[in-house]
């Protein structure tokens, strides 16, 4: 059990994918404006996190690596994922119309995002198994979650700065990105501590 | 070696076949038929996905259509009448006229009303003319003169007559460039089917307003008490009307003892004044 929550922490806080590891900052300053739209673009990762482990661990265990075929990892991962939210967005689109209308525009630009593929590879990397790759995704959804969330506030109270005219707009999102970016490297150790690794 | 080269080529074509028949499968049999109405609504409208009929995009706009849950044939700015008649007759309902917007300019002071309080020789644009005291008239809110939105104005609609600015309303698109560019933002838009309209811009106090410019509002509040339905009220100086609540009759105007309301049927604006009705041509 223990073992379980320090992947979760450990994902969530301390390897968190957009402010540690620099994945999946297209959505991370594309979506961030908007509390409401953040929410729903970190949900709808965490969501296809979670799915995209769920198949390509089998795929990687019981297909590429019994054919010796873990160099063609990247691209299958790719075509299963890509093959799998449409998949989901279909049957969404049928089954729960309301789900769609909310999560629907996010499905399809979080296809192959980075933070997708890189968690569906560094389950593998880092030898999990079907459990603990799961746990492991759900903290990293959380973990985009979190960090959508973090800068959608941050970001509603840069529109009131009043920054130089050659900091507005971009770079002073880029700016602030990196001081959130800076304060979870708090976090470092903060799981070993707690778990006593 | 050939034999590994074959296996992976058949596991990443296996992969995407079972994807592809996946997929296949799911849109034969979950897929939403869309409603041929809306998919026709969807095809004549623009695509541009604006936003000014108020909905996400066209899809949006064509789906409330479609559903009857929006009524209303004549949101589609961009599309203008063409598309308001093509909806209509889709979903066999009348044809209604798209209100569109008109730039019209807050200030009335040409030549006759008002005059000069210094004379100016710096460079000829409004931008340069209002850093000076807000420009050289007597009336430092009103129109300076010089043309900067008739400049800006992709159309050609603005003119300068007799110093001041007026809009062509038949040339105008509304597109709202003009408003950006005037430095005294005496351009704002209107919708092409409201009347009256406050050709004044002047805070000041009346008796200031009237020693500047004869057409100006003096704030007296005439065309308060005139109005039936409240629309029109004065604060700080000068008049402004609800369209919400306006009623088009014209009493605030025929009241009006400065003429500074003036009312407009698009075609040319008339101005009423104490005694008659004349009208100015564009």
């Amino acid at each position: 059990m223990t073992h379980f929550l320090m992947i979760l922490m450990t994902s969530v806080l301390v390897n968190n994918y957009v402010l540690t590891k620099f994945l999946g900052i297209c959505p991370f300053l594309g979506v961030s404006k908007k509390l409401s739209q953040a929410t729903g673009m970190g949900i709808a990762v965490t969501f296809v996190m979670l799915l995209s482990t769920a198949v390509t661990w089998p795929v990687q265990t019981y297909l590429l690596e019994r054919f010796d075929l873990a160099y063609l990892q990247t691209i299958v991962f790719i075509l299963v994922i890509a093959s799998l939210v449409q998949l989901v967005e279909i049957v969404l689109k049928r089954y729960i119309p309301a789900l769609h209308a909310s999560l629907g525009i996010y499905l399809p630009l979080i296809t192959t995002n980075c933070a997708v593929l890189g968690v569906a590879l560094q389950n593998v990397k880092d030898g999990y198994g079907f459990a603990e790759s799961m746990v492991s995704s759900l903290g990293c959804g959380l973990g985009f979650l979190l960090a959508m969330v973090l800068f959608a506030g941050v970001r509603s109270r840069l529109v009131d700065a009043d920054p130089p005219e050659c900091f507005k707009g971009l770079p002073i999102t880029l700016i602030a990105a990196s001081i959130v970016a800076l304060s979870l490297v708090g976090f470092s150790g903060v799981a070993n501590g707690l778990f006593g690794a | 070696m050939i034999e590994a080269i074959l296996i992976a080529v058949a596991v990443v074509f296996g992969i995407g076949i079972l994807c592809a028949l996946g997929l296949v499968i799911a849109d034969r049999y979950m897929s939403v038929s869309v409603d041929e109405t809306e998919a026709r609504l969807r095809a004549v409208l623009p695509g541009a996905n604006c936003g000014a009929c108020g909905y996400t995009g066209c899809d949006g706009y064509a789906k409330a259509l479609a559903s009857g849950a929006e009524a209303k044939t004549n949101l589609c700015i961009p599309g203008a009448d063409a598309t308001s008649r093509e909806i209509s007759t889709i979903l066999g309902v009348a044809f209604a006229d798209v209100v569109e917007q008109v730039a019209v300019i807050h200030c009335g002071g040409d030549c006759k009303e008002t005059g000069p309080r210094a004379e100016y020789y710096g460079p000829k644009t409004c931008a340069a003319a209002s850093l000076v005291y807000g420009g050289a008239g007597k009336c430092k809110y009103g129109c300076i003169g010089y043309g900067d939105c008739a400049a800006a104005c992709p159309n050609g609609a603005i003119c300068i007559q007799n110093g001041i600015a007026l809009v062509d309303t038949r040339k105008c698109t509304g597109c709202g460039i003009c408003t950006r560019t005037c430095p005294h933002r005496l351009i704002t838009l209107m919708a092409d089917v409201e009347r009256v309209l406050v050709t004044c811009s002047s805070n000041d106090k009346g008796a200031v307003t009237r020693a500047a410019c004869s057409h100006g509002c003096i704030g007296c509040r005439k065309c308060e008490k005139n109005c039936p339905t409240g629309a029109i009220t004065v604060s700080d100086n000068l008049a402004s009307v609800d369209y919400e609540r306006c009623i088009k009759c014209d009493k605030c105007a025929e009241g009006c003892p400065t003429g500074c309301i003036m009312i407009s049927d698009f075609a040319g604006i008339h101005r009423y004044t104490v005694t008659e009705k004349e009208t100015v041509t564009l």
